[in-house]
């Protein structure tokens, strides 16, 4: 070891020191090397990926100079890359949101540019959009996203081959869903899958049932952080009745590790395997890939959430996303912001761009939509899915999505738990209502 | 203002400072890239962040709600529980396989080779094969028709924590083996054909030579499976993400949820110090009790 020279020994641990430290920092907004040279866009698979990549590879064609490059990522992993690229200082200029809280919490960072003063400008784009869907991305009167695909309401789906075997009709009422329960369990068949695995579609059926007990008057309160809340009888009720629901053996054996992500409670709808889901709208783009033909078929049937009797809630309110929404980065450069706002302006939403959501089963929230309507291929989904969305008097949003991200996850973990049967309904509420007080 | 840097540099040559010296680099990187980030989240624990933004201080508040919290006691309480099955698992499984592949016969070489395979596979594609192949609905119960195979493992919180116990021995047996095979071929046959001639049996020579003379075998192996089991993560997050429910939320997990899906990165970093500083406890305790320290020789006399 004595014959190695040490200023040579030093120097080389100062060389691989510099070379590993640079590599760290080397990685920006704008994507060297890799896949493109364009505006970094991130966006969901599933659902629009389709229209956005198709969208995409048009927009570069027309626009050599100013390129975007779109990249996908899984829903639930994708949060997390999202803020902790965004809080690094190396997101993307374009990135895909829900709007509500976790919106909110990038505008309060500072993290997401205000596209009003651009919205204003061009009033043609803005008038486009609907109003109701652009309050998900205001703050203060200023909005900070602009919807890039289509509503998306939760509806109930059902394999018509197994209803008509069974004989059965679609649930009108709570009592209707419970007897569903025992026509399908007895025919050995799942009545409802659900992708329990990913937590989030357990929310569904909480805010469905409290809209149809309490009317949307329940969660108002939770919103605005009014003490107790959490324990009011209409959530109370609906934590019951999810109880009563599981207990009865309502959902797919195994719901509770089926993971939402990659489309196996829709495999088990069309496989034959359960009569009914709880899902999005964008559940359709997914049963139609994996199933084209059950669909062509006519096989795929819809409705809207059950009543309950006695409930305050209107039937034909429905909870969601209104939609997914492109938020700007505020850290990007001008020239990036210039590139990013002209793609939403003219790239989101053209003529091609609308049809292509339209074959994907998704409905855009833009105004004068009749025509295409009739003349795409599925149009009796699209007009239910229009029509459901026009007559509902209200559209709330996804809890998780409009609370906090804190409170958001405390209530994925303990509803989690309430389908479980690890917790009561009784002490659901208390721990939401300890969660909420914090 | 150089003479005195150097000479002290050329001068420690003699005097025991260039061990040090050559340790530099290691130690720059070492400092970098695990000192400064671990006092970058000692401080984040006194404070309110939630990724983006600037973290505000709070003091003692994240230490308080970390340790009072059921979710997180029932974490701790789940790791302990995780790291004593997993070496009551692992241990003797890959003991008796280690031995037995330690022997030169060629079929046993064979069968090395294939245990060693889960060892080549990524932990994620690992855990995303198990996932498949236990799915409810679609895996291999459903699809073979097998009622022995055809249970709710992934889905049923007491059947989760077993079912992670098993993909996670699964994986490291295969390393533990290979340690256990290289330590038995290490073992001078001269012992065994003493005993023979003393009228041992196979059974007698495995208790009084082998298990003996593997003690600091077991030892390493031991230390690495309990640290490892404590800081476990890759698998489970991708087999279950730390459910059904809270079935298999451990530390490592809390850790991760509480930072990255609650955004409460305060916490998260309080949690991340216990972790720490239960792990090394862990370690010093098992190094101390163990005389692995010492290191003496098993074969005085030889």
């Amino acid at each position: 070891m004595a014959g190695v020279p040490l200023r040579s020994t030093l120097a080389a641990g100062a060389v691989a020191l510099a070379l590993t430290v640079t590599a760290c920092g080397s990685s920006g907004r704008t994507v060297s090397g890799g896949s493109g040279d364009g505006v970094l866009v991130w966006a969901l698979t599933q659902g629009s990926e389709t229209t956005f990549r198709a969208s995409a590879k048009e927009w570069n064609k027309a626009h050599p100079d100013r390129k975007i490059d779109i990249q996908f990522f899984q829903n639930d992993p994708y949060k997390q890359k999202l803020r902790t690229a965004v809080g690094a200082g190396n997101g993307p200029v374009l990135f895909e949101n829900w709007g509500g809280g976790g919106l909110k919490s990038y505008v309060d960072a500072g993290k997401a540019a205000d596209l009003t003063p651009e919205l204003e400008k061009n009033p043609r784009w803005k008038n486009r959009i609907f109003p109701s869907v652009l309050r998900s991305t205001t703050f203060d009167g200023k909005i900070y996203g602009v919807p890039a695909n289509g509503v998306q309401p939760v509806v109930l789906y059902y394999n018509k081959q197994l209803f008509k075997k069974a004989g059965a009709r679609p649930p009108k009422s709570w009592e209707d869903l419970l007897a569903l329960v025992k026509t399908f369990k007895a025919e050995g068949i799942a009545p409802l899958a659900m992708g329990g695995g990913s937590k989030w579609p357990d929310l569904m059926w909480l805010e469905y049932l409290v809209d149809r007990i309490g009317g949307p008057r329940a969660f108002a309160d939770i919103a605005a952080g009014k003490k107790g809340a959490w324990s009011a009888p209409a959530i109370r009720k609906a934590a019951g009745m999810i109880r009563q629901l599981v207990e009865a053996g309502g959902f797919a054996k195994g719901f509770t590790s089926v993971s939402a992500d990659t489309g196996q409670a829709e495999a088990q709808l069309y496989t034959g395997k359960a009569a009914m889901l709880l899902q999005g709208s964008w559940g359709y783009g997914t049963i139609r890939t994996g199933a084209s033909k059950f669909v062509a078929e006519g096989h795929l049937g819809w409705t809207g959430f059950p009543a309950v009797k006695g409930g305050k809630g209107d039937v034909k309110n429905v909870v969601g996303n209104p939609a997914n929404f492109y938020s700007v980065s505020a850290q990007a450069s001008g020239k990036e912001k210039k590139t990013a706002v002209s793609y939403l302006k003219d790239g989101v939403y053209n003529d091609s761009y609308v049809d292509n959501l339209l074959k994907g089963g998704d409905v855009p929230p833009v105004k004068n939509l009749d025509a295409e309507l009739k003349s795409a291929d599925n149009p009796d989904w699209l007009s239910y899915v229009y029509g459901l969305t026009r007559d509902a008097d209200s559209f709330q949003l996804s809890w998780d999505q409009a609370l906090d991200p804190e409170l958001g996850d405390a209530l994925l973990t303990h509803l989690d738990q309430l389908f479980l049967g690890k917790i009561s309904p009784k002490q659901f509420c208390a721990q939401m209502d300890r969660a909420a007080a914090k | 203002m150089s003479a005195p840097g150097a000479s002290g540099a050329a001068g420690s040559r003699s005097s025991g400072g260039a061990p040090f010296v050559m340790a530099a680099p290691a130690l720059a990187l070492f400092s970098l890239f695990a000192l400064v980030p671990m006092a970058i989240v000692g401080y984040l624990s006194f404070t309110r962040w939630n990724g983006l933004g600037s973290p505000s201080w709070t003091g003692s508040d994240n230490w308080r709600e970390a340790l009072t919290s059921d979710v997180t006691r029932h974490a701790l309480w789940l790791t302990a529980k995780f790291m004593v099955v997993s070496w009551l698992v692992q241990t003797p499984v890959s003991l008796l396989l280690g031995v037995f592949v330690a022997g030169r016969q060629r079929y046993r070489t064979l069968l090395a080779v294939v245990y060693f395979v889960p060892m080549l596979i990524s932990a994620a594609a690992l855990a995303i094969i198990f996932k498949n192949l236990l799915d409810p609905n679609f895996g291999l119960g459903a699809t073979l028709g097998l009622p022995l195979l055809d249970h709710n493992w992934l889905g049923d919180p007491q059947l989760a924590f077993y079912t992670t116990v098993f993909v996670v021995a699964w994986q490291f047996v295969p390393f533990h083996t290979l340690l256990y095979q290289a330590g038995t071929r290490q073992i001078p046959a001269s012992l065994y054909e003493a005993a023979a001639i003393d009228g041992a049996g196979r059974l007698a020579q495995f208790r009084h030579i082998t298990l003996p003379q593997l003690r600091y075998t077991i030892v390493t192996s031991s230390t690495l499976m309990l640290v490892g089991s404590l800081t476990y993560f890759d698998v489970v997050f991708v087999l279950t993400g730390g459910g059904p429910g809270l079935a298999t939320r451990f530390l490592p997990l809390d850790m991760y949820i509480t930072g990255f899906q609650s955004n409460e990165m305060g916490r998260a970093s309080a949690i991340s110090v216990v972790l720490v500083a239960v792990g090394l406890l862990l370690s010093l305790i098992i190094v101390r009790f163990s005389g692995f320290s010492r290191m003496r020789s098993q074969q005085a006399g030889m």
